[in-house]
């Protein structure tokens, strides 16, 4: 009987995507797992049963098929929803919509969040995005030896989607306890997690009640007033969304502004072109996004699938790893090579179908104006070797801790 | 040359737009259309190879 908690020995029949090694070590595994031509499907029987397809074609055809598989929990964690403690409220909302939901549903759910995220709405928070990225890059003084994830890149998309959701911007790091909580510690003893989750919904419910009492303009109060087929949108949905765009909008795009910024300080040959030509760099941005998308979602199987021939049970885990349907090189001329004026680029870093990532435009802006920022002012930076750079855990890939040395700055 | 976007596969990644601002404009949601009846103006044919190459949902297709 394998160990289902203990470190991972076999990546094929065994694998665990909360092993703090597999974010170490990902591209190495997943190219091993695809040597395997067999089945580009990997299975373990931790988290109740999980399989991960490692094809851009896999997962492009999972993440268009929603007969066979559930939006319903989209976080892999020891308890299938129908175990948890507290069950997250029911299909069609679940415990984010609409992320969380299934069509019909889903269409409407997130037709009320489309608006507020679309390009012409997002565009005008440049400026305060360059600004709150100047600040940081002035609070590092004249240090010589900063730290680009946790003086920099875990700041920025936090403090934006608080201003945006109405959520004081002191509690940041509340948020990023949470996002440790829903992302990082799956394999931590549900007991303790539910815990933390009560405070969670606790500290929801005390910013859901302030905004009834004291409308403003927010998305929160949006939400509140928002109808769906003329009915307003249940408790549940307004805190789930909440829960959704504030998880969702705070360390995916820190780990892509991290992964980025990992990048140049350790490519300098990359770093002299961008700095050197800062017209190239929105097409560097969308290479990062390829070659170190930091999202991977999940889905459950509804009922008995054979996949390919993977004979897949009713409620099991099906990961889809859009970071390494970026590195199929059936999709991708030199997959694994980062190439930083790369002109054709069908990356799936957003995910593919229904559920692309609705904060997309926004995650690009914040990315951008952080790169740009970073390369104005620190031109010549690199690696500090002396300490480690540390990985976040689980389904969201992007350094936690990333030491740097400024070499040169404006 | 004309660009079309299909718009039942268009789920709004936005790349045409930003690629390609010439050919493309996006509604409210974020949803790509084409301009102009989907005419590409001379000199602006590689930016429609561009915005086509980069869809990730293969939503746009041109018809030379």
């Amino acid at each position: 009987m394998t160990n289902l908690y203990g470190p991972v020995s076999d990546w094929q029949n065994d694998f665990d995507h909360a092993d703090p090694s597999y974010n170490e070590n990902i591209h190495e595994i997943w190219n091993d797992l695809l040597e395997n031509k067999k089945c580009p499907v990997a299975h373990t029987e931790r988290y109740g049963g999980t399989w991960l397809p490692l094809t851009h074609e896999y997962v492009h055809e999972i993440a268009y098929d929603t007969e066979h598989f559930t939006s319903r929990s989209v976080v892999v964690s020891r308890l299938k929803p129908s175990q948890m403690e507290i069950p997250p409220p029911p299909a069609p909302i679940g415990n984010a919509p609409p992320i969380s939901s299934d069509p019909p549903f889903h269409h409407e759910a997130r037709r009320l969040l489309l608006p507020a995220f679309a390009p012409k709405k997002i565009e005008p928070w440049e400026e305060e995005v360059r600004q709150i990225c100047n600040e940081l890059i002035d609070n590092m003084g004249d240090a010589e030896f900063v730290d680009a994830a946790i003086q920099y890149a875990q700041h920025i998309p936090v403090m934006v989607i608080a201003r945006m959701l109405g959520l004081p911007l002191e509690d940041s790091d509340k948020f990023r306890g949470w996002v440790h909580l829903v992302l990082e510690s799956v394999n931590e003893e549900p007991e303790k997690r539910r815990k933390k989750f009560e405070e969670f919904e606790a500290y929801l419910s005390y910013h859901v009640q302030d905004h009834i009492e004291n409308p403003r303009d927010d998305l929160i109060t949006y939400l509140l007033n928002a109808e769906i087929m003329g009915n307003k949108l249940m408790p549940e949905h307004v805190r789930g969304t909440i829960v959704l765009l504030l998880i969702a909008g705070i360390d995916t795009t820190w780990s892509g502004i991290g992964s980025s910024l990992w990048h140049l300080a350790t490519n300098s040959v990359d770093r002299r072109r961008l700095v050197e030509n800062p017209g190239l760099r929105p097409t560097a941005v969308e290479e990062f996004l390829r070659a170190y998308a930091p999202v991977t979602m999940a889905r459950l199987v509804k009922e008995d699938y054979d996949f390919h021939g993977c004979p897949m049970k009713a409620e099991d885990w099906v990961l889809l790893p859009f970071p390494a349907a970026n590195r199929d090189p059936s999709v991708f001329e030199e997959a694994d090579k980062v190439i930083i004026d790369r002109e054709e680029n069908r990356h799936a870093a957003f995910g593919l179908g229904i559920h692309r990532c609705v904060g997309s435009n926004l995650a690009r802006l914040e990315m951008n104006v952080a790169i740009d920022v970073f390369l104005e002012r620190f031109p010549d930076f690199e690696l500090n070797t002396s300490e480690e750079v540390k990985w976040s855990v689980g389904q969201v890939r992007g350094p936690r801790s990333l030491p740097v040395r400024v070499l040169a700055r404006r | 040359m004309r660009v079309r976007v299909d718009t039942a596969k268009c789920q709004g990644h936005n790349r045409c737009y930003a690629l390609a601002p010439e050919l493309f404009d996006v509604d409210d949601y974020g949803n790509a259309h084409e301009l102009n009846d989907g005419v590409v103006p001379a000199g602006v044919e590689d930016k429609a190879r561009l915005a086509l190459a980069n869809c990730p949902e293969y939503a746009i297709s041109i018809e030379e």
